[in-house]
């Protein structure tokens, strides 16, 4: 069984609001992908798709081509972090994993192992109800992980981290997926996730937005233009239209030049006798290029509706 | 950026066990056993459970503790079967020395009851009378109060019987004795055998039934009795029972006095047997029998130790409805549920494992409960000052409660899937079991309503603590105040079982659907 998430024609409604809509994309081993949408796009809604919590209207969502509901020791195929706040809160986090082995057939003994890989350590016995978001998120994380599984699925791990946890957390998503794991991140904010995920699901209103290599995307998004610094802006500018290219002001001394490449536009205005202090290849950032992608599906705009949801959650 | 080689994928080497009931039963267990109020309520109900128990023996029936040691009022006389009888009405007899029979016709029956003699009482309502009050033919072992019997009556309302050892009743085929249609009664004795007959005209005889009088002596009492118990005229007023008690004396016409075998021979005696009113008049071959203020019946049921010794069960019930709630409703209130489904995703496994747990606490602290009450009450008081019930009887009672604690604890665990907040879940259960317990048992309401709420309210289940026996031929207040619910034991646990049952199925109908 190869360790995949395959969603397949997802569709479902909540009264009125469409929530997913025809969604089908394959989380592969190997790589972490980001599931990046606004919030209400249908991310944390397909994920309990994913793990059979919600029923959806048509589709399929099937983890290494079985449905989650079929699956024996669920959390050794799949390990999932929705909601670090899900805990009782008079629970240890030692008890809170301990509950969750026995379900799993699982000994005391790995629950101490992922205690110390998370290190949750010190505070294992005292009530979870007293833990900060960050160790809530590392003690969501170690339930992900207690049963050793090939998928991993987390939702907004990113949010309540300091700095630091950010930084730690790219790191482990890395290291997860280098041991050839599949990992399926959420995000609403695309910039968590540069450097750390390799593959973009996007989507919004429920629907699929694209679904792309992060390197192709920011290709895409940078769409060959090149940024040039010079004190001679208007004779560039009419040396690089006569050759037929776009020219946009952007500084006092600055210009974005669409169409030629970098080296043409060099030996042109070499030609010219323009003087030019810099030409660069401009790259766009993950953010820019997300922005690009989603901006005609934003579903929640401050203007239009005048409040930002912030709990990524669809009303019901 | 460039896109690393993949690497192969993943493969853990971790040893998985197996993924059954059991690890769902070992999950849910220790989800109880690690919520530390979870753990300290149910003890809480274990302790509340015992001590209202044993303040409530303590308080009881006639209780008269003195240095830890409850004794009952004076003492009554000890039937054949070790429980206390009312043995008391006027006798007139002969001794009869091995087999013989007596036959006798009574052309006349008439109850008469008594004015209260302070007036306090004022008289009887018009229209009143004693349907048990009895008079007939009796073989005795002897005029000691609660020795074995047997005898064939005739009763103001109910016919022709024959009854024997206190407890035992058996209808005739003959109706009201009088004038127009006289019974003829016959008992034949043939060593411990009893047989008793009717007739309507002395030569069609009717077999009745037989009693086997165990260990009856060769030489025994027989002759004509009558009694009658008094009436109670009953008025349910709100917060009890308001009674008063008129005397009633039975007055019977025997002749036709037949007898035959080792009869003595000797002139007849008149005695009021147990302190009963009475008087005889022979007049040529036929007697008046006179007798009141008595009756031969066991002993008006009190309640015994195990009923008495669990009579807390109703507030180590709240304590556990509390929980079986909670133990359902924080899964729903923190997201829970998500890792729940998420670690066992086949529901009604999940339904089924939570359901044991609150189940298996609410019988352990049951079982605790009693474990710790029936000792204590037992020394509290002395053996004889309740009505045995029986070793079968006691253990019913003590694992029917038990078991109460348990169905009740379930079907709040299933309401509570249902309705998924506590509150509303407590308070919704409170209403369907203690309240129907409390007002059907506390004389809040007359008997009649609270018969119904005893028979369709999942407070039915209390039945199961029911121990003291019903009898026909004892005129008593059979109320759930006095320990009598309308419906048997298993039948009234039954009802609760149901109201279980279907809640369940709603539970599991709505938890299979519902998204997480």
């Amino acid at each position: 069984m190869e360790a995949t998430i395959e969603v397949n024609g997802l569709r479902k409604r909540f009264g009125p609001t469409v929530a997913l809509d025809d969604l089908s994309f394959t989380v592969k081993p190997g790589s972490v992908t980001g599931f990046v949408g606004p919030n209400g796009a249908g991310k944390s809604t397909t994920m309990r798709v994913v793990l059979g919590l919600d029923s959806v209207d048509a589709g399929t969502a099937l983890i290494g081509g079985k449905p989650y509901r079929s699956l024996r020791h669920p959390l050794s195929h799949v390990g999932s972090l929705l909601d670090p706040a899900a805990l009782q809160p008079s629970r240890s986090a030692r008890n809170h994993l301990l509950w969750l082995a026995h379900s799993q057939g699982l000994s005391a003994g790995r629950v101490d192992e992922i205690l110390e890989t998370s290190g949750l350590e010190r505070v294992a016995r005292r009530r979870a109800g007293g833990y900060s978001l960050g160790m809530r998120q590392r003690l969501g994380l170690a339930a992900a992980m207690l049963a050793d599984p090939p998928v991993l699925m987390l939702d907004e791990p990113f949010n309540g981290l300091d700095p630091e946890g950010i930084v730690w957390m790219r790191g482990f998503l890395r290291s997860l997926a280098a041991q050839g794991r599949a990992v399926l991140v959420s995000s609403h904010l695309m910039g968590e996730l540069q450097g750390t995920a390799t593959h973009l699901v996007v989507i919004g209103r429920g629907r699929l937005v694209a679904d792309t290599g992060v390197s192709e995307l920011i290709d895409a998004a940078s769409g060959g233009r090149v940024a040039l610094r010079t004190t001679a802006r208007s004779e560039a500018m009419t040396v690089l239209a006569n050759a037929g290219a776009t020219v946009a002001v952007t500084g006092p001394d600055t210009l974005t030049v669409t169409g030629p490449s970098s080296e043409r536009i060099m030996a042109l205005l070499s030609e010219g006798g323009v003087p030019f202090s810099e030409v660069s290849a401009h790259r766009a950032t993950l953010e820019e290029a997300y922005m690009e992608l989603t901006r005609d599906s934003v579903e929640f705009r401050a203007a239009e509706s005048g409040f930002v949801r912030t709990d990524g959650e669809v009303a019901r | 950026m460039t896109t690393a080689t993949v690497p192969p994928p993943y493969r853990s080497d971790l040893k998985l066990g197996n993924d059954g009931f059991v690890q769902l039963l070992h999950a849910e267990w220790t989800k109880f056993r690690t919520v530390r109020g979870w753990v300290v309520a149910a003890a809480v109900a274990v302790a509340v459970m015992a001590l209202i128990s044993i303040s409530a023996a303590t308080g009881g029936k006639g209780a008269n503790c003195v240095n830890g040691k409850c004794q009952r009022g004076p003492s009554d006389p000890i039937g054949p079967y070790g429980v206390s009888v009312t043995d008391s009405f006027y006798f007139v007899h002969q001794t009869l020395d091995g087999d013989g029979s007596i036959t006798a016709r009574i052309s006349s029956l008439t109850d008469a009851i008594q004015p209260d003699p302070q007036g306090q009482g004022g008289a009887p309502p018009a229209g009143a009378s004693v349907p048990w009050a009895k008079a007939g033919i009796i073989v005795k072992q002897s005029t000691t109060l609660g020795s074995q019997y047997a005898a064939v009556m005739a009763t103001v309302g109910n016919g022709v019987r024959m009854q024997y050892n206190y407890e035992h009743d058996v209808a005739g085929n003959l109706g009201a004795a009088s004038s127009a249609s006289p019974a003829w009664l016959r008992l034949v004795r043939s060593g411990t055998t009893l047989t008793g007959y009717d007739s309507a005209d002395g030569t069609h005889w009717t077999e009745i039934g037989t009693a086997d009088l165990t260990g009856l002596a060769s030489t025994v009492q027989v002759g004509l009795f009558a009694t009658s118990p008094g009436y109670n005229d009953n008025q349910y007023v709100f917060g009890g029972l308001n009674s008063d008690s008129f005397n009633s004396l039975a007055t019977a016409q025997f002749d036709n006095l037949a007898l035959g075998g080792g009869w003595s021979g000797d002139a007849w005696n008149g005695d009021a047997i147990g302190g009963a009113d009475g008087q005889y008049q022979q007049t040529g071959s036929g007697f008046t029998v006179q007798g009141g203020n008595g009756d031969i019946t066991p002993d008006v049921p009190d309640d015994d130790t195990a009923r008495l010794a669990l009579s807390g069960a109703f507030a180590g019930l709240i304590a556990l409805i509390v929980i079986a709630a909670m133990f359902m409703t924080t899964e729903y209130r923190r997201g829970l549920l998500r890792t729940t489904l998420a670690a066992s995703p086949r529901r009604g496994r999940v339904l089924a494992a939570k359901a044991v747990v609150v189940g298996a606490v609410s019988f352990a602290v049951g079982l605790v409960a009693a474990a710790v009450s029936v000792p204590v009450f037992n020394r509290l008081w002395s053996p004889d000052a309740f009505y045995p019930v029986g070793a079968l009887t006691e253990a019913r009672v003590v694992l029917g409660t038990a078991a109460l604690l348990a169905v009740v604890a379930v079907f709040t665990l299933a309401l509570a899937t249902l309705m998924r907040r506590s509150t509303a879940v407590i308070t919704t259960v409170i209403i369907l079991v203690i309240m129907p317990y409390f007002l059907a048992t506390t004389s809040v309401l007359t008997p009649g309503p609270s018969d119904w709420l005893l028979r369709l309210t999942p407070a039915a289940g209390f039945a199961i603590q029911q121990t003291i026996p019903r009898f026909a031929q004892l005129t008593n207040v059979y109320t759930p105040t006095d320990g009598f619910y309308p419906l048997a034991p298993w039948s009234g646990f039954a009802v609760l079982c149901a109201y279980t049952a279907v809640a369940l199925g709603a539970a599991l109908l709505v938890l299979r659907r519902r998204d997480a």
